[in-house]
């Protein structure tokens, strides 16, 4: 059944067709030249030049969710190094990329640093002012013209030929735009690529998965930099003359056009954009003297207007109807699972030594000022059993369950898993320990598939970096546990389409889906939070039978509940909630028949 | 340096600082309100001296076709979702708010033509011809983008700066200028001299935020707005219109831009794209309020034309540098001062 995809003739075709497309855009590059006058070649290296600055930009704002004006300070900062070292050291401008590398990376990490902690609209600030400051700051270096710029910097050479015209510098210029492409496409496919999904639209889900947000965020940061670092050093050496007016923040404003042009979805949406506006611009030059109209002032008005209905109107660039257009990359083939296969719960196996509880709340409180949200809690819950933690509206569930997953730190009291304490441990680090969550409000991604929704799961287990990703090294790491994921996938019964986009699913299944993420990360103790919520009788029986199917695999689950009706079918152990202390605690039996319980539920018992 | 240099940068320190405070108010208020960076708001001050000088020059300023133009995009987008949403009783108020109010002063302005009017006269017409284009470029470029992320919105706004300073030129011209002085000499306060100008402008930034105060403890539409801030959402569920919240804040924004502009307008040359670096400046003095607190707000911006005064007299050529690199330690200090939770951000719609 899981075969079907990769023996469907039809996927076989447009395998092909990727390839077919792939071949032709070389090939044309490879062929421009010869049939382009030098002037088109010219521009067309603009476009080159400008697309690595955009690809950044695409990276950091499409993926990871921040944005940056500084693409073209960092331009200038590689550009101007690069000019010093060869003009007044009069060194090889390769050497000359190694030091702006360097001084980019320096500055990124920097800033990075300082602005990533803090979420929202800081980094944007900080880019800005870093903007403005570096324009002006090029502008005072005297020995390298101040604010008349500095010409005759050296052409690159390479393999012993200087790359003096437009034609030589072309095949420079693209080729590292595809190298940037294929490295893009092949990081975003990656483990940090995943980590990187997981970021957009709000780290908790990130965290709980054991990804430092603010990591990944730097990594991004540092790469769209070092690509906006390139591209000056290719923009010096080729266009022979620099002034800091080629950076200021006005060119920033352009590259960040570009990008939400192209449509910040999608890596070829930076070569979308950076064509689009080089030759937009172009064009409008041209046309708007024999208008008789002053092109300086017009044009920005012309983008300026462009660029804010294209914001309301089409907020994701072209890149959706380029995604309509070209075929897909294909997908990596699925391993063939027999019938007998079942995921591996090893961590469930190994916690059977039965001496102390899977997870012990003693004492455990949270105030926030005045108000106590949860008070002097104690309960157990034992290895291959059902608890729910259950209570009327503002008991206190919540509070509890942040407690247990490390988002809210308890005022007193000490939780302890797998017999060492977790108090105050950031959540970040509680997936490693074999404690995975799920959430009330379902926190997937939806526009990717069921299988890299899982394998975020398996992030903490997986080793493969930046550098790997971007390379394609990972191939044997991402079979194992693209395989993993599947049959977690199996678990939840959702494995006969994982190339379905998570989007599409009900929420009945969007929430097996996130247990299924929560069981690929190989827990000791998986804790559901409200799983029931909104979901329909029948879902909610599928559900019910999937967590006794997991109880009977020896899983251990912790759910937070509201649904009396549901837990009492399902759980071992109950315990009520209200008012932030433990009203009871016991089996279902004992729970309904509680004279406290019923009263806290239906107001009294007559 | 001594004393007495120090005393001068002071003034010109403290001058400056009021004028960021001004606008780092306005930011704030705009921010605060509908989640915008408003980052063209600096082109509202250049239009305003540009205007006054103009006005004074006998000449027809551009903003009068700005505002013409402005007007008449609203009108149609304000329309064209009132057809659509079958909302026809409310095309003649939308007609009479979108397009007769704004083109009440631009007429005004094209009838005076020639005549010689008194300054008093030329002030209120300039702050009639500019607060309009404030709400006008809400309805036009961020009421129907209004639920976008804040990234989005600043963006926007920073792309709308680059368009209205496309529009100066062709209205204004590539010229710098400075308007003739409204006030002069200087005044003996407690037996030290301080310039009229100094004492104006510190008058005008106290009274607008004693008045900010009072709006927002005070008055009914003042208590809206600070709901608004508070809580978008909620403030929709008790009957308050954000839309409307959204307009007020950016017409007092607009009325904030118009004064500063004719305040700097005989101390500073002012050219059709200078309102960015003006408007960045009170911009760096609201990030220290981290865009929400008026008074740090203030403080930041005072601190911010301090740094400038004395940074001028020291490394005058690196004084930019010096006031927007400063925005990075202020950051830092946010940050150790923050809290430092997982906090979860908008999600990106796509």
């Amino acid at each position: 059944m899981t075969t079907m995809v990769d023996r469907n003739p039809l996927a076989l075709a447009f395998a092909s067709k990727y390839k077919i497309v792939l071949t032709l855009s070389l090939v044309g590059l490879l062929g421009l030249p010869l049939v382009l006058a030098s002037f088109s070649i010219s521009l067309l290296n603009l476009v080159g030049i400008y697309a690595l600055a955009t690809l950044g930009l695409v990276l950091l704002t499409g993926s990871g969710g921040v944005t940056s004006f500084a693409q073209a300070a960092f331009m200038g900062l590689g550009a101007y190094c690069s000019a010093f070292v060869t003009l007044r050291l009069g060194l090889n401008p390769w050497l000359g990329l190694v030091a702006a590398m360097i001084l980019v990376a320096c500055c990124a990490v920097a800033m990075g640093a300082i602005t990533l902690h803090l979420g929202g609209h800081y980094l944007p600030i900080t880019t800005l002012a870093w903007a403005v400051a570096t324009y002006m700051l090029l502008g005072n270096i005297t020995t390298l013209g101040a604010h008349s710029g500095i010409g005759d910097i050296p052409s690159i050479s390479f393999a012993g030929m200087s790359l003096d015209k437009p034609e030589q510098a072309h095949y420079l210029i693209w080729g590292l735009v595809i190298l940037a492409l294929v490295g893009a496409t092949n990081l975003l496919s990656s483990r940090q690529g995943r980590a990187i999904s997981a970021l957009r639209g709000g780290a908790l889900l990130a965290e709980s998965l054991g990804i430092s947000a603010f990591r990944v965020r730097l990594m991004l940061f540092v790469v769209a930099a070092e690509l906006a670092c390139v591209a000056g050093w290719l923009f010096a050496h080729t266009q022979h003359f620099i002034s800091p007016s080629s950076f200021d923040l006005n060119s920033g404003m352009q590259i960040l056009l570009m990008s939400v042009l192209g449509g910040v979805g999608n890596v070829l949406g930076a070569i979308v954009g950076a064509f689009a506006v080089t030759l937009g611009r172009n064009w409008i030059q041209d046309l708007l003297p024999s208008l008789g109209l002053d092109a300086g002032a017009l044009e920005i008005v012309v983008f300026g207007a462009v660029f804010i209905l294209l914001v309301q109107y089409s907020p994701r660039g072209l890149s959706p109807l380029l995604a309509r257009v070209l075929p897909a990359r294909p997908k990596p083939s699925l391993p063939k699972l027999s019938s007998a296969d079942r995921l591996d719960f090893s961590r469930m196996k190994d916690a059977s030594d039965g001496s102390h509880p899977l997870l012990k709340l003693e004492g455990v409180g949270k105030r926030f000022g005045g108000l106590i949200a949860v008070k002097d809690l104690t309960f157990d819950v034992h290895r291959g059993t059902i608890v729910a933690l259950i209570g009327p509206n503002g008991a206190g569930k919540s509070t509890t369950f942040d407690l247990i997953s490390g988002l809210k730190i308890p005022t007193s009291g000490v939780v302890s898993f797998l017999g060492r304490p977790i108090t105050g441990a950031p959540a970040r680090e509680l997936i490693g320990r074999g404690l995975a969550r799920t959430f009330q409000h379902v926190k997937l991604r939806s526009n990717m598939t069921l299988l890299d929704n899982v394998m975020m799961g398996a992030h903490w287990r997986m080793k493969a970096g930046f550098v790997s990703g971007v390379f394609g090294l990972d191939g044997a790491e991402e079979a194992k546990y693209r395989s993993l994921a599947l049959l977690a996938l199996k678990e939840v019964g959702l494995a006969d389409d994982p190339y379905r986009l998570a989007g599409n699913l009900a929420l009945g299944q969007q929430r097996l889906l996130e247990i299924a993420r929560a069981l690929a990360s190989d827990p000791a103790l998986v804790i559901l939070d409200e799983p029931a919520a909104g979901l329909r009788a029948l879902e909610k029986q599928a559900l019910a039978a999937l967590l006794r199917h997991l109880r009977a695999s020896g899983a251990t689950i912790l759910l937070v509940e509201h649904d009396m009706e549901f837990v009492m079918n399902l759980a071992d152990d109950i315990v009520v909630l209200d008012f932030g202390s433990r009203l009871a605690i016991g089996k279902p039996a004992e729970i309904r028949n509680d004279p406290k319980v019923q009263e806290a539920y239906l107001g009294g018992v007559a | 340096m001594d004393f007495q240099i120090a005393a001068i940068l002071f003034q010109d320190g403290l001058a400056s600082g009021a004028i960021y405070t001004m606008l780092a108010l306005g930011f704030v208020l705009v921010f605060t309100t509908t989640r915008i960076i408003f980052a063209s708001y600096g082109d509202l001050i250049a239009f305003s001296a540009l205007t006054m000088h103009a006005l004074q020059e006998g000449q027809l300023p551009g903003t009068v076709y700005l505002l013409i133009v402005l007007a008449i995009v609203a009108t149609v987008v304000e329309c064209t979702a009132l057809i659509r949403e079958r909302g026809y009783r409310r095309i003649p108020w939308a007609l009479l708010t979108w397009l007769v109010l704004p083109l009440l002063p631009a007429s005004l302005c094209l009838l005076a033509q020639g005549t010689e009017l008194h300054p008093a006269v030329l002030t209120v017409l300039t702050i009639a011809l500019v607060v309009p284009i404030a709400p006008l470029l809400y309805r036009i470029v961020f009421q129907p983008i209004e639920t976008a992320s804040t990234l989005t919105l600043l963006i926007v706004a920073l792309v709308l700066h680059y368009l209205i300073a496309g529009l100066a030129l062709l209205f204004f011209g590539p010229e710098g200028i400075r308007t003739a002085a409204l006030l002069g000499g200087s005044v003996d306060i407690l037996g030290a001299t301080f310039s009229t100008q100094l004492v104006a402008v510190v008058v005008a930034a106290g009274a607008l935020a004693l008045s900010l105060a009072l709006f927002f403890n005070a008055t009914l539409t003042g208590k809206a707005l600070r709901a608004t801030a508070y809580n978008r959402n909620g403030a929709r569920l008790v009957g308050i219109s954000t839309r409307r919240a959204g307009s007020i804040a950016f017409i007092l924004s607009g009325a904030i831009a118009a004064i500063v502009g004719i305040l700097i307008g005989p101390t500073v040359t002012i050219y059709y794209d200078s309102g960015l670096m003006i408007g960045l400046k009170g911009f760096v003095g609201a990030v220290l309020g981290g865009f929400i607190s008026y008074p740090l707000a203030a403080i930041g911006s005072i601190l911010v034309g301090l740094v400038e005064a004395y940074a001028s007299f020291f490394a005058s050529s690196y004084k930019e540098i010096i006031v927007f690199l400063a925005v990075i330690p202020i950051i830092l200090l946010r940050w150790l001062t923050a809290g430092h939770g997982v906090e979860e951000e908008e999600e990106e719609h796509a």
